[in-house]
């Protein structure tokens, strides 16, 4: 098949990723998912935002939130997000080295982001044993934050998987729609997390 | 609206009468003969919205009836090909029109009367009542009152009374038909709504959330009385001495027992707010035995025999040593004679 | 891989075959098969719950029994013979009636319905292991998270899995019609039972993730103690009464616009007129898919959310009773001056406007938030909303499934046996249904094992048990017909009917790459038109050639399966953690499917032009 081989710049389509119909039906099918996605974290929003009181007698966000730490994170999520943007420039005028380049820091900041994050966790328990299952507000909690960085594990695994498998070869038109839905994907985490970074780390600090 | 509503009501009655041949229910249970001003709010809402709907069935029925008669196809007309209509704007207008005139109809009185029972203005000034679903029983604490009872409700006719509510466990919902729609217990938060009895009489209520394998027969009777009956009622219940000692032998054999089996670590008597299980203040004067049975000896001594027998999954089974049927005889013997008040459902016409 | 390769093999090959199909008439077999199956088990415990509501105090079953009895009626029925019923249609026919070859991801096809499956067999595996979930099929928390041993449980894991089936099937239902239209066949000119198949998705896909997320929280609570129902701890437990609402109204439109898309075409195709109103009817649709999603909490009114909400969301539920409506004027409008052909498909149908009006009534009714203080969780309620899922969605499927039988198997259904089938249905629906309106008014509230003596509702309850075995007989006629149909049916031509839409423009059962060359779609009804200027068959679109086809694939079924395995580890790891190894070993079939999938490149087959030439001879 000729969508096998890599794409010459002659040949090149100026979206690869759009050029096929598995491509666009890719490409489609994942903004569908991120809609279903964006409801799923909706309700745990919903969720946590009816619970974020309920501490039972616990640690409340107030008193454990950090913000330091988190706008780190923060940084460093919003990066790999624009580090992301660089990839798919390469991808799109076909500069495969240069794109698996700016995914590798991409997955490297991601990577630190959620570093940073099972420190906080273990933070929280170890320092002040707030925990899972100590109040209404730890489950939300950790159950909203949980799944965010649950997505971004998953992210992770995505793209090393897809790094591996197409080390050897170059960009084609069989790949190219693989690579921009993950990009897609990366930036929906990234949307996620601003939010919460607002409504549970700002808002508890102030609120 | 109450005026012409209630022509509608009698007429409404008789062709529901004239459906099934059951009738409306039983008296004090069903909903369709409200005796109490949330029912009869409902029962209003019930027949404007039937008569509305009916009116819309009938026309659907008759244009259908129209279809199927005129345009089925007919022998030797097979290869008739209908004219291929495509709309009819004026048509689809009027189909959406009147719809949403008719839903006005039904929209406005709704939203009246869904704030009109949700009115708390005189609830300081009312009779306040404490209501716990617990699973598979209903306890009411009066406030103010120091009393605290369990399974029968008395109210006094013709007064709004208001209801607090909260369950002790899972979600239960009370619901009285004949005089009031349903409210739910959650575990969580308090739950106001008032209920006013228009004329005396014991109301069957029941739970209307399912709560476990009990659910059906976790009944309770509302037992709406005279004013003067319900004050009564009240100083009666005032002055129970719980530790007053019985001078029948058996009682007093029974109250022995009552105490020796650790029935007290559940059950009180008296106005304590304790209340793991059913407050048994006025045991003998209660309409049912475990919220359904006949209130005879014989059906406590079984219940307190075996209650899984007669209530699956209710918290009693197991939390006290077996009772031969002797003892519980005895037992029964004490509960049956906690009758403090000369008001009882009796009195309330029963 | 031509047709004839495909005929008389043996038991094996074939099981292999429908186990790795992508071939989407191959999954909509195995969902009518599964679905059907499902349907099957819970009339059989709705037969149960009658024959226990026959006679007052009656002890059929224990009460225990009994709980376990109606809360699998309600999942069972909903979520595993409804939806996959419907899947299954839609199947069958969505991508016939767009001109497609296939769908657009035969693979999540194919997973979709393997999960779906497998989470099936999971919840019913309960009924073997210690008892069924017993808190409803609504499964209000607390009673759900304290639930005692693992039925619930069973409930859970069984839900998520079917429903993450669901969601993909729902998600590769959007992008095959936004994507994989024949030429011509723009937005405008799609089927309805195409258009109400896309509206559907489109609320699988926003309706599903908070279910998702709900079925997360009791997972959470009772395997690994968090505390967003525990009431000691700050929990609340009206969230998962939001939660379930949210996604289980609209749920209730997933289920019944693509019964008003089947009854469109249906009416159309048997009063030889095109859709009266199509324009308003697609409008319809959409409007109230989008209301379906504002009116959650009238299933609450009762929660004590207060005048304000109570208020706003009976108007707002009101208010879907316009659309629906204008359909159910358009459908008498479509007919009127049609030359009505009666036969089983069409009394289906014409059942159902009077059946679903009946329901759509009552749903007004119900709407009226002080009546429904009156109304909630009783008989009446029962009565309602089987008034709309069986009158309108049973109806639907059963209406479908004899139209478009011929296309999904080649044979005809034997019209004898619909009729006396329909007709004892029907009847049987009535009496158990319509009494129940009272019962409910008469203070019988929904989910009661038993009713006490003396409280006159003895009559209405046998009446509507009578009823449930006039239902019962019908639905074994139906088999039999299936059956008779499979043996000794009548074979099908590719036009039974006298169609107007695509599917009926390809073979009965159609090729596996159903159409040999993509059809010209030239304006609505796009085979009537063709007919109308004298041909028998479509303008193709394009000249014979190369068609791609996707390959077959083991890898759902395994991956379903590794989901099916981790299952049982996480609901039994809470009595002993040597279970997490089952788990652990479940998800590792999981991932370890889905990195081969992604390493392995697939880029599907080719037929060439050649043999499809040959075919043709």
């Amino acid at each position: 098949m000729s969508h096998d081989h890599s794409l010459k710049p002659e040949t090149m389509p100026s979206e690869p990723e759009k050029a096929t119909l598995e491509g666009k039906n890719k490409f489609l099918g994942l903004w569908f998912f991120l809609g279903g996605e964006t409801v799923l974290f909706a309700s745990l929003f919903g969720t946590y935002l009816a619970l974020r009181n309920s501490t039972a007698g616990g640690p409340s966000g107030e008193e454990i939130f950090g913000l330091e730490l988190v706008f780190i994170m923060t940084m460093l999520l919003l990066t790999s997000s624009l580090t992301s943007v660089y990839a798919m420039y390469h991808m799109k005028n076909n500069n495969y080295k240069k794109m698996q380049l700016w995914l590798g820091i991409t997955g490297l900041l991601g990577l630190g982001f959620l570093s940073l994050e099972i420190y906080e966790f273990v933070h929280y328990i170890t320092d002040y044993e707030f925990t899972f299952r100590s109040s209404a507000f730890g489950s939300a909690f950790y159950t909203l934050v949980g799944f965010h960085g649950g997505h971004v594990l998953f992210g992770l695994c995505w793209l090393l998987t897809l790094m591996i498998r197409n080390a050897k070869r170059g960009l084609n038109l069989y790949n190219a729609p693989k690579f921009y839905v993950f990009s897609l994907y990366w930036h929906f985490i990234d949307v996620v997390w601003v939010f919460i970074f607002t409504v549970v780390y700002l808002m508890g600090k102030v609120g | 609206m109450k005026g012409w509503m209630g022509k509608f009501r009698a007429l409404f009655l008789l062709s529901s009468l004239a459906l099934i041949l059951s009738g409306c229910g039983k008296d004090n249970l069903t909903a369709l003969v409200p005796k109490g001003y949330g029912a009869e709010s409902a029962m209003d809402l019930i027949i404007l919205t039937t008569i509305v709907m009916v009116f819309v069935f009938i026309i659907v029925m008759i244009i259908y009836t129209i279809v199927l008669i005129r345009f089925r196809k007919k022998k030797g007309q097979e290869d008739i090909i209908p004219k291929q209509v495509e709309g009819n704007k004026t048509l689809e207008t009027i189909w959406t029109i009147i719809p949403i005139l008719l839903l006005l109809i039904i929209a406005v009185p709704t939203v009246t009367a869904t704030f009109d029972l949700a009115d708390e203005t005189g609830k300081e000034d009312a009779i306040n009542i404490h209501v716990t679903g617990n699973q598979f029983w209903w306890h009411f604490n009066y406030e103010g009152e120091e009393i605290q009872t369990s399974q029968d409700l008395y109210i006094p006719v013709g007064e709004r009374v208001y209801l607090d509510m909260i369950s002790s466990d899972v979600i239960h919902s009370f619901w009285v038909p004949t005089i009031a729609g349903k409210m739910d217990t959650n575990p969580e938060n308090e739950n106001t709504m008032y209920i006013e009895a228009y004329e005396e009489g014991v109301y069957w209520g029941k739970c209307a959330e399912l709560c476990g394998p009990s659910h059906s027969l976790m009944d309770f009777k509302v037992i709406a009385v005279s004013p003067e009956e319900y004050d009564q009622w009240v100083a009666d219940m005032q002055n129970v001495d719980p530790e007053e000692e019985p001078q029948d032998a058996v009682v007093q054999e029974g109250k022995e027992l009552f105490e020796a089996n650790n029935c007290m670590s559940c059950h009180a008597i008296g106005s304590s707010p304790a209340a793991i299980g059913p407050n048994l203040t006025n045991f003998g004067d209660r309409s049912t035995i475990a919220g359904f049975l006949e209130p005879t000896k014989e059906n406590l001594v079984d219940w307190i025999v075996d209650p899984e027998s007669i209530k699956p999954g209710n918290k009693m089974t197991g939390n006290y040593p077996n009772v031969s049927e002797e003892e519980a005889e005895s037992i029964a013997e004490y509960l049956m004679q906690l009758q403090p008040s000369e008001v009882t459902p009796e009195s309330a016409g029963n | 891989m031509s047709i004839a390769a495909t005929q008389k093999r043996g038991f094996g090959a074939v099981l292999w075959d429908y186990l790795t199909t992508v071939d989407h008439k191959k999954i909509a077999h195995m969902y009518l098969f599964s679905g059907g199956f499902f349907f099957l088990l819970g009339g059989l415990e709705a037969l149960i719950i009658r024959i226990q509501l026959i006679k007052p105090n009656n002890d059929f079953i224990s009460a225990g029994l009994y709980n376990e009895m109606f809360t699998m009626h309600g999942t069972t029925m909903i979520f595993l013979a409804a939806m996959p019923l419907l899947l299954g249609l839609m199947n069958a026919v969505m991508p016939l009636q767009i001109g497609a070859r296939d769908v657009a991801f035969p693979f999540l096809n194919s997973l979709g319905f393997w999960l779906f499956l497998f989470g099936g067999i999971l919840l019913n595996c309960s009924w073997f292991l210690g008892g069924a979930p017993d808190a409803g099929w609504t499964a209000y928390a607390p009673l759900s998270t304290t639930s005692p041993g693992h039925g619930v449980d069973f409930y859970v894991m069984g839900l998520q899995i079917s429903g993450a089936g669901t969601l993909i099937g729902g998600i590769n239902f959007l992008v095959t019609i936004v994507n994989m239209r024949a030429p011509g066949m723009t937005y405008m000119r799609m089927p309805l039972f195409t258009w109400t198949t896309f509206v559907a998705s489109t609320l699988i896909l926003f309706a599903f993730p908070a279910l998702t997320v709900g079925l997360f929280l009791l997972m959470f609570d009772r395997m690994f103690g968090s505390a967003f129902f525990d009431i000691a701890l700050g929990g609340n437990s009206i969230i998962w009464e939001h939660l379930f609402w949210i996604f289980g109204h609209p749920e209730v439109y997933i289920l019944i616009l693509p019964a008003f898309g089947m009854f469109s075409d249906i009416f159309s195709t048997f009063s030889r007129k095109r859709l009266f109103g199509y324009t308003a009817m697609v409008f319809a649709t959409l409007l109230i898919a989008f209301l379906g999603f504002m009116v959650w909490a009238h299933h609450m009114f009762t929660v004590g959310m207060g005048p304000v909400a109570n208020s706003i969301f009976a108007i707002a539920t009101m208010a879907i009773a316009v659309p629906t409506g204008i359909k159910i004027f358009n459908w008498l409008a479509t007919m009127w001056g049609g030359s009505i052909t009666i036969n089983s498909a069409m009394l289906w149908s014409l059942a159902f406007i009077p059946s679903f009006t009946i329901g759509g009534m009552t749903g007004v009714m119900v709407a009226s938030a002080v009546a429904d203080y009156q109304y909630h969780d009783t008989y009446f309620v029962v009565a309602h909303f089987h008034y709309v899922i069986v009158g309108g969605v049973v109806f639907g499927i059963l209406a479908g499934l004899h139209y478009w039988w011929p296309k999904m198997f080649g044979r005809i259904l034997h019209e004898g046996m619909g009729k006396l089938a329909f007709w004892t249905f029907f009847i049987g629906f009535h009496l158990t249904f319509f009494i129940q309106h009272f019962l409910g008014l008469m203070g019988m509230p929904r989910r009661y094992w038993v009713f006490l003596e003396g409280q006159e509702l003895d009559l209405g309850n046998l009446i509507s048990t009578i009823g449930a075995f006039f239902m019962t007989f019908g639905v074994i006629v139906f088999l039999i017909n299936a059956i008779y149909s499979w043996k000794k049916g009548e074979k099908a031509p590719a036009d039974p009917w006298d169609g107007r839409t695509l599917e009926w423009a390809t073979a009965s059962p159609p090729a596996h790459y159903n159409f040999k060359q993509t059809p010209l779609v030239r304006g609505l009804d796009p085979l009537w038109i063709e007919k109308t200027e004298g041909k028998d068959e479509m303008t193709p679109a394009e000249p014979l050639g190369d068609i791609h086809m996707p390959n077959s694939s083991i890898l759902p079924f395994i991956m379903s399966l590794g989901l099916f395995i981790a299952g049982f580890g996480f609901i039994y790891q809470t009595d002993n953690s040597a279970w997490l190894i089952v788990l652990f070993a479940g998800m590792a079939i999981l991932f370890g499917s889905m990195i081969v999938r992604s390493v392995k490149d697939d880029h599907g087959y080719h037929i060439t032009k050649e043999e499809l030439e040959r075919e043709a001879d």
